[in-house]
């Protein structure tokens, strides 16, 4: 009995390991999250509201929030993060309308307070760093982990411009351009160690947007986990105590 | 006795005197005889009542804050996720409940196979389990669509349209689900409705009868022996034990465990790898968008995985019926075990090789089933999950023939500590 159950426990994490696989396409790159790191989440926060929320809105994340969690002080946050029109307790909005944004970029630029949590930390830095020069889109890049996409690259003066090397392959019968490797075009103002980090920053502070409460949610759960098990050595005293009688 | 007893009694008395308190209690704790060998797998049950009040409890106070609209609803449950104190909690309790839920109710009707319950006399306590687990089964699918993300909208739209497959009426029957074309505000109105009142109120009710019921013809225990046959002078079983407080204590240390696995899951890992929050979800319903791959939440897919194997049309009728058909039928094959299973022992300790290895067979299948079901289709899994699909039927059509057939132990008189 014992032994089966074990058998169907090994076959439940073996269907889980394999259901965590990658798909095909590039290898994606590590976002490497640490929210415990408080001057990559203000640097992100800074990169964030520099260069994503002239586009991009957080509808559900309040400046005020941001200031507390992250210990920027209100003002500094009022004085550079925010436009002047805003108010402090309100959620990051923009002032661009969803019907010019349509027609400047064909899709509506995506609210990004969940997208960390729909598209997964390793995904947008990957996306980040994945942006090429592509003369056939009429942003003039292109992107190898999210083909044709509509965003151009904001981050190309810290980047700079890279080409793309393809390799045509052979799979099942058809040829397809398979992704080799990037190649400087034009070098921007950051080195290329310099741009992961500050795409990993912005990242981090993605990830924090997405669940604002991760930064409570661990050290709580242990202290409900450590009083859950005090509490069990006493439950399970009182049955053992119970107990001594049945036979 | 001190004043504060004797107060206390006078109050219990008074209390008594006009409602039947005492007896209450003792039918139901203080002399309700249990049998005393109880093994792990006899802790499902009350882990499922535990779940439920959960669900309840985080119930009641989500719906203090979300909003049944389309134009709201996704941003609701992250405003209770961020403005609402305690909100995160809250929500992350309901949503790992939820998992958690079907996890117990899976095992509690595993340990129900493995031992017998479900036969003579305990019929009508497995076919109350069975309308819990169909009311279960409503009630997650719709709570599901609430918080309006794209799985939300595009999963109930397939499972909606499924109904669309019955000749004739079908159309008409899934615009009538709907209550619109396609899913739609009016919808996620009136699955708000029935996630939050009617649904509850008829799991809770059914609840109380599957208890009812159980205590009156007692409980079955890991030996499958009726303890009430050998009683002592008293009229007490005497394999039995007051269910308070010998069963009280240890299900509250069972209990403990239940909550800090449940915790664990719940702090360090909510969305359980997408499994318990699919990542989809996490982006606002577009009805002008369907994703490419849609994937019902694990509790469904062994299911999912029927309604998928089924390829072929055949007597006239085409593919997608059939699934739904044996869809259904896989559901309801359950409630037919109690006459099914021909065997004249009750426990898996006395059964022969024949229903063992039959059982093992399929709970292996129902586990492939339920993984096939998350992943998207190829040839090859489709193989894979037709042959399982015809393991998981011959498992139930095939049991009046081995469950006779199979060699059975004698059964002791007494139970086995």
């Amino acid at each position: 009995m014992r032994t089966l159950f074990i058998a169907i426990l090994m076959c439940c994490v073996s269907a889980a390991a394999s259901a965590a696989e990658g798909h095909g396409g590039p290898q994606m790159l590590r976002a490497n999250v640490d929210l415990s790191n408080r001057e990559s989440l203000q640097r992100g926060a800074r990169l964030f509201v520099n260069y994503c929320v002239s586009c991009h809105s957080a509808n559900y994340m309040r400046y005020n929030r941001v200031a507390a969690d992250l210990g920027i002080p209100e003002d500094v946050v009022k004085a550079n993060m925010m436009f002047a029109t805003d108010k402090i307790g309100e959620p990051m909005r923009i002032a661009m309308k969803p019907a010019d944004a349509e027609a400047w970029f064909g899709v509506v630029p995506p609210d990004l307070s969940v997208i960390a949590r729909s598209r997964g930390p390793d995904w947008l830095v990957s996306f980040l760093n994945g942006f090429y020069l592509d003369p056939h889109k009429p942003t003039g890049v292109n992107n190898v982990y999210f083909p044709n996409t509509a965003m151009p690259h904001v981050l190309w003066e810290m980047q700079g411009l890279n080409r793309a090397v393809f390799e045509t392959e052979e799979q099942s019968g058809t040829e397809v351009q398979v992704f080799q490797r990037f190649e400087q075009e034009r070098p921007g103002l950051l080195d290329e160690a310099s741009y992961m980090k500050a795409t990993r920053d912005l990242v981090n502070f993605l990830t924090y947007v997405g669940e604002p409460a991760k930064l409570v949610r661990y050290t709580l759960g242990v202290k409900v986990l450590v009083f859950l098990f005090v509490l069990w050595i006493v439950a399970y005293a009182l049955k053992r105590e119970y107990w001594k009688d049945v036979h | 006795m001190n004043a504060i007893t004797r107060q206390l009694t006078g109050l219990r008395d008074w209390v008594d005197d006009r409602f039947p308190l005492m007896a209450l209690w003792n039918d139901h704790m203080a002399r309700y005889y249990a049998p005393k060998n109880f093994n792990f797998w006899y802790y499902f049950g009350v882990f499922s009542l535990v779940a439920f009040v959960i669900q309840i409890l985080t119930g009641i106070w989500l719906v203090m804050n979300y909003k049944p609209d389309a134009d709201l609803a996704f941003a609701s449950v992250e405003y209770i996720m961020r403005d609402v104190s305690w909100g995160w909690l809250i929500r992350y309790m309901h949503s790992t409940g939820a998992s958690a839920f079907f996890i117990v109710v899976y095992l509690h009707m595993l340990r129900g196979m493995m031992y017998g319950s479900y036969k003579q006399p305990r019929e009508l306590i497995w076919i109350l389990g069975m309308l819990l687990y169909l009311c279960l089964m409503a009630e997650a699918f719709m709570g599901y669509l609430l918080p309006w993300g794209q799985m939300s909208y595009w999963g109930a739209q397939v499972i909606i349209s499924l109904f669309g497959a019955i000749p004739v009426i079908g159309g008409t029957l899934t615009e009538w689900i709907r209550g619109d074309y396609v899913v739609s505000d009016i919808t996620l109105n009136r699955f708000f409705s029935l996630h939050v009142v009617a649904l509850p109120f008829a799991i809770a009710g059914l609840v109380l009868l599957h208890i009812i019921a159980l205590h009156e013809v007692g409980s079955n225990n890991p030996d499958g022996v009726e303890i009430k046959k050998k009683k002592d002078a008293n009229g007490v079983p005497l394999d039995g034990i007051p269910f308070h407080p010998y069963y009280s204590v240890k299900d509250f240390a069972g209990i403990i465990v239940f909550l800090m696995l449940f915790s664990a899951v719940m702090f360090f890992a909510p969305e359980m790898g997408g499994y318990f929050l699919e990542y989809n979800n996490f982006v606002p319903a577009n009805p002008m968008q369907t994703p490419l791959h849609i994937a019902p939440v694990w509790y469904f897919t062994p299911y999912y995985s029927i309604l998928r194997a089924n390829t072929v049309n055949f007597f006239w009728i085409d593919a997608k019926l059939w699934g739904v058909i044996f869809m259904g039928l896989g559901v309801m094959a359950f409630f037919f075990l109690p006459w099914l299973d021909r065997s004249p022992v009750k426990s898996i300790r006395y059964r022969g090789p024949l229903y063992k290895t039959a059982l093992w067979i399929f709970v292996v299948a129902f586990l492939i089933l339920g993984y096939l079901g998350v992943k998207p289709v190829s040839e090859g899994r489709t193989l894979v999950a037709q042959i399982c699909t015809v393991i998981y039927f011959l498992f139930f059509l095939l049991m009046p023939i081995y469950t006779k057939l199979d060699k059975t132990k004698p059964v002791p008189d007494r139970v086995t500590m």
